[in-house]
């Protein structure tokens, strides 16, 4: 047993590569059951109408289908509608307005996309040509799309319940103090932006398969999902009503999710009820147009930003009033994003003394908006650094000298900010100073010089940011409205030759999950790498689980695991020291052994767990045979990953095109199990800031049409469009959990995309620019640089 | 898809019949625009004739011009080593529509029936004065473009060759939409026996057209400088959640200059 070891920090290759790369995964369109049918859905094509009438008779009487359910064969069954996930209170202590979100449309569609009847025939195809005759009568409604529209007085109402089209009117902070600190204050900057709103576009669609056996009443889901458990509860308990024991929910391979996957889709519970009622399996599967309309969208916030700052450009306060859009209906998390992910990391990484933050969510007739990559926090990040910048702008201090004057320093963790959250520990100061060391940001003069001499506007920009991920304490999220827990469950199982497998709540879908566990748990318990096995994604095969979301994998997941393997040693050691004939309290495990401390007598991890299993010498009256442990472990906060971005653009003035020429981030994730796999987190985060900061956006019409609705208009990034994205890590570690880390999932995606347009704005600064709302296009910065040039003036200062 | 017939002749004459036979008959190139209209169900053909086995691919390079068959697709003529030689803007034109993938698979002869609003080869094709040749006829390129989508193919008329005779110099830029890198706008501007040639592509509501200023100033004087100051109506050009009309005229000016310049 001399196999290679691979430890805690080596960039181990990812086992799971071999079968994705060579076109061997199993995803869920890959999988078929003897007796399948297929559904298609039929879907609105209007933003906003009322169902006058649904025909499904031509549907029904077309070749191979099995049948044709509308709503009403739901209603019929006593099915429920899609849960939210999370209350929200008003500022008057009312809850949110939870409009109903029925699992096909009932009597009104509310956005393009909404599904409104289910098909179900011996093929797809058959599916797809019954559902062309169906006839549906609409008697369209006005619709409203856009923020502005949904607010403004008179707007037409997406849902009859909420006044307003307003879900909740949230605050947080200490108002009195902001307006008696914005009072006192030498300099107001205020800032006017917009999060754009983003399709996810997880490289594989969506797709479901439900399955249900009569003989055992038991029904399977097998779903593109990031998180089987939380499925289960919510498609079990609220939705069709089946209870755990006879549900199995299972996740095979999923392509990326970034947030999309999280949630309870509609599409579930079609096909599971279904496989119910016609005792065959049922088939549905996106293609990407209905991802388009489907798939829960993110971001999309407008906001107003004011920070009151005093002579030396100390942050005194900070005022922040946010409209968030959050569609047609409340997708799982959404009421969670715009509030407790978003408004309680607007202190950053500064010791602003005082903030207060309305939110007000509203409805609109488009796709439910939810978390995306980052979820919230790159909302708050996006908005503080381009505040930060705009202020070095209105006040002439150098940006990288405010950021320094105002960051919480070193020595102040832990941190209590005045928006709940209480960071743990981090070195803003040495991630700033390591990225700018990166970048050369001294050399840039002159780069911009030589960039200039061809023609060319260079600038560059910066961003400091930290962020909470990690989620995280179950007792803090349900105070805070969450309507389940949020802990992590490791189960691991030593095998009679001291191979093991690791049974996880988590899920991966692209992370490398299968690697760094199988890392952790190999250095940890002192076994080969190729000994471990992870399995994930199965509820009858994992006790519990809450998923993989907001970068909390290795920090509530991996942590359970160390805690069950702290089961596993401990009882080890009982078995060693009898064995040995030593007091447990002198045995020692270290390296995979077990040693009489001060001796050389010692077992191996191997010989321990066949004892375990073949208990012939075996203190059998004070411990059980086996060795297979479980740790539920519930985090005492969130996790604080922060860092530094640094990124170097040129922009063409004759076309308005952006070229990204530079890209550094230095993040602080916390301890790092395998650095390759952290940097290409990071790489993947940063080509999605850059995206959603260059290019990507869900553009709707005034009709509530969705005009971005294929790849054709809708601007994914490109290999092309990135450039060498440099990576490096400062490390602090986390205090509170075992292995000191942090997460690394969505910081790329959180601290870039204000680092690209502060960057953007610095190349643009001798035309007068003060602020660019994503995506920086090139008709955008074309038209900016026209308009500027036609008057020279400084534009769009609206500091007061 | 809808389901359909298919059919694959080795004779051209076979497949102008089915064609002609069959009004909702339609042939079938390199499927890169076929195959997706199918996919969405936009189209629903009784018969799909494959041209593939007519034998209309290869590249024929004479003194003064150059003649591509119908169904060669865009690698090949990006990457012929006597297209390059020949006529280098028209190898550069076709290394630079869509990815590879694309590349290989969609053929000259598609791009030009189809004629896309905002597909490169009609720029070619009309600034070049390049000959199509089909299975009845041949036909100039100034009578050939005829709106979008439109051309003066006749219901089942197949396109079986381009002609296009060596420019003196000629140079392609095209705009890349961002999300679909279709040309957002292309110019084609080739300096030719018959005079100063410039077409558009992308930037019309109408498609490909030839750029009349911009073609006399340059027949004066073949320099960047010389439509420095010309510009563009923005009249009938497209505008999209990309670009307005008032960006594509701009950058029917910008690009042109620099395909001045590369020449
Ligand atoms: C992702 C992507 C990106 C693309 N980017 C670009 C780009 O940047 N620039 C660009 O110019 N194009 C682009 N295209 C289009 C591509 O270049 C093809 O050339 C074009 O789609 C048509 O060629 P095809 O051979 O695939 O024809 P098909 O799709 O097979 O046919 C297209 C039409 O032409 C008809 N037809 C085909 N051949 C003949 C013939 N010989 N005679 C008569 N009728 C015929 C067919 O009946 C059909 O109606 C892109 C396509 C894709 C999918």
């Amino acid at each position: 047993m001399n196999a290679i070891f691979e430890g805690i920090g080596a960039s181990v290759r990812r086992k799971e590569d071999l079968r994705f790369l060579s076109g061997r995964g199993h995803y869920t369109d890959d999988m078929n059951r003897p007796g399948q049918t297929h559904c298609v859905l039929k879907r609105s094509d209007r933003p906003h109408a009322i169902i006058t009438s649904i025909d499904t008779s031509a549907a029904r009487a077309a070749p191979g289908v099995v049948a044709v359910f509308t709503h009403a064969d739901l209603d019929a069954d006593g099915v429920g509608g899609v849960p939210c996930g999370w209350q929200i209170h008003s500022k008057d202590g009312s809850p949110m307005v939870e409009p109903g979100h029925p699992v096909l449309a009932t009597g009104r569609v509310r956005h393009v996309g909404d599904p409104v009847v289910a098909v179900i025939a011996e093929t797809r195809q058959q599916a797809r040509n019954a559902a062309e005759l169906l006839v549906i009568d609409y008697q369209d409604l006005p619709a409203v799309a856009h923020i502005a529209d949904a607010i403004a007085p008179g707007a037409a109402l997406v849902q009859e319940a909420a006044a307003g089209n307003t879900c909740f009117d949230w605050h947080i902070g200490d108002k009195d103090l902001v307006d008696a600190a914005f009072a006192r204050a030498t300099h107001r900057v205020k800032l006017d932006l917009t999060n754009n709103r983003l399709v996810p576009n997880a490289m594989e669609p969506r797709a479901a398969i439900g399955d249900y056996d009569a003989m055992s009443g038991d029904y399977t889901l097998i779903t593109t999902s990031q998180n089987p458990h939380v499925i289960r509860l919510l498609m079990g308990a609220f939705v069709l009503h089946i209870p755990e024991h006879r549900l199995r929910v299972l996740a095979p391979d999923v392509g990326g999710g970034f947030g999309s996957k999280i949630y309870h889709y509609a599409e579930e519970a079609i096909v599971t009820w279904a496989a119910g009622k016609l005792k065959r399996p049922v088939k549905w599967t996106a293609d990407r147009s209905e991802a388009f309309m489907s798939d829960a969208h993110g971001r999309d916030h407008a906001s107003t930003a004011e920070m009151a700052l005093d002579a030396e450009g100390n942050f005194l306060a900070l005022r922040v009033a946010t409209v968030a859009n959050l569609g047609a209906y409340l997708s799982t998390f959404a009421p969670a994003v715009p509030t407790y992910l978003s408004a309680t990391l607007l202190a950053g990484v500064y010791k602003t003394p005082a903030i207060y933050a309305e939110v007000r969510a509203i409805f609109t007739n488009t796709v439910p908006v939810d978390a995306y990559r980052g979820a919230g926090r790159p909302e708050s990040t996006f908005l503080l650094e381009r505040l930060l910048d705009t202020i070095a702008h209105d006040t002439g201090i150098d940006r990288i000298e405010l950021r320094r004057r105002n960051f919480i320093p070193t020595d102040a963790f832990p941190y209590q900010t005045p928006v709940a959250l209480q960071y743990d520990s981090g070195d803003y100061v040495s991630t700033l100073n390591a990225a700018l060391k990166a970048a050369d940001w001294d050399g840039f003069a002159a780069r911009r010089a030589e960039a200039k001499a061809r023609g060319k506007l260079r600038g560059i920009g910066v961003s400091t940011y930290v962020e909470a991920c990690g989620i995280a304490p179950s007792k803090l999220v349900g105070a805070l409205g969450a309507r389940a827990a949020l802990y992590e469950v490791a189960q691991i199982r030593v095998h009679p030759t001291g191979s093991v497998t690791v049974f996880t709540g988590t899920h991966s879908h692209g992370q490398g999950h299968e690697t760094t566990f199988a890392q952790l748990v190999a250095s940890q318990l002192g076994v080969p790498f190729e000994n471990v096995d992870i399995v994930h994604g199965d509820t009858n095969k994992i006790p519990f689980g809450m998923g993989t979301y907001g970068s909390r994998s290795l920090a509530v997941g991996g942590t359970a695991m160390v805690k069950a393997m702290d089961k596993i040693i401990a009882k080890g050691k009982k078995i060693a020291a009898h064995l040995l004939e030593a007091s447990v309290d002198d045995i020692e495990f270290a390296n995979g052994n077990f040693t009489v401390a001060g001796t050389d007598r010692a077992k191996s991890f191997g010989e321990i767990a066949l004892t375990a299993y073949v208990p012939h010498n075996y203190p059998i009256e004070d411990i059980e045979p086996g060795l297979e442990e479980t740790a539920f472990y519930d985090p005492a906060n969130f996790t604080f990953p922060g860092g530094c971005h640094v990124c170097e653009v040129e922009v063409d003035p004759e076309t308005g095109v952006t070229t990204v020429v530079n890209f550094t981030a230095v993040d602080d994730v916390g301890r790092v199990i395998n650095p390759m796999i952290v940097e290409g987190q990071i790489q993947g985060g940063v080509a999605q800031g850059i995206g959603q900061a260059l290019l990507e956006n869900a553009v709707y019409d005034e009709q509530g049409q969705l005009v971005s609705g294929s790849f054709m208009d809708y601007t994914m990034p490109r290999a092309d469009n990135l450039p060498n994205i440099s990576v490096g890590t400062e490390t602090t570690l986390c205090t509170h959990n075992a292995l000191g880390v942090k997460g690394c999932g969505e910081v790329g995606a959180i601290g870039s995309p204000p680092a690209v347009i502060n960057a953007v704005v610095d190349a643009l600064k001798d035309y007068g620019v003060r602020h660019v709302n994503m995506p920086a296009t090139s008709q955008k910065l074309w038209q900016i640089i026209q308009d500027s040039s036609a008057q020279p003036a400084v534009a769009n200062l609206s500091s007061n | 898809m809808y389901d359909f017939a298919y059919e694959k002749p080795t004779a051209l004459a076979a497949a102008v019949a089915s064609l002609a036979g069959d009004m909702d008959a339609k042939a079938l190139a390199g499927g890169q625009t076929f195959i997706p209209v199918l996919k969405q169900r936009l189209n629903k053909p009784t018969t799909v004739v494959d041209l593939a086995a007519l034998g209309l691919v290869g590249i024929t390079v004479t003194a003064d011009s150059v003649t591509i068959g119908a169904m060669t697709t865009h690698g090949e003529v990006a990457l012929s080593a006597a297209v390059q030689k020949a006529i280098p803007a028209l190898a550069n034109l076709a290394s630079m529509i869509g990815d590879w993938q694309v590349r290989h698979r969609g053929t000259i002869g598609g791009s030009l029936a189809n004629n896309d609003p905002s597909a490169c080869y009609p720029s070619a094709v009309l600034a070049l004065g390049a000959t199509i040749v089909t299975d009845r006829r041949s036909i100039a390129a100034d009578d050939y473009f005829q709106g979008m989508f439109t051309t003066a193919l006749e219901q089942g008329e197949i396109i079986t060759k381009v002609i296009f005779p060596i420019p003196q110099k000629a140079a392609y830029q095209k705009f890349r939409n961002p999300a679909s890198r279709y040309a957002m706008v292309g110019v084609f501007v080739a300096k030719t026996a018959a005079g100063v040639r410039v077409a558009v592509t992308g930037a019309a509501q109408g498609g490909v057209f030839r750029h009349a200023a911009f073609e006399a100033a340059l027949s004066a004087n073949f320099s960047p400088d010389a439509i420095a100051g010309i510009a563009t109506s923005a009249d009938d050009l497209n505008s999209d959640i990309h670009a307005s009309a008032e960006y594509r005229a701009h950058l029917i000016g910008v690009m042109a200059k620099r395909a001045v310049a590369g020449t």
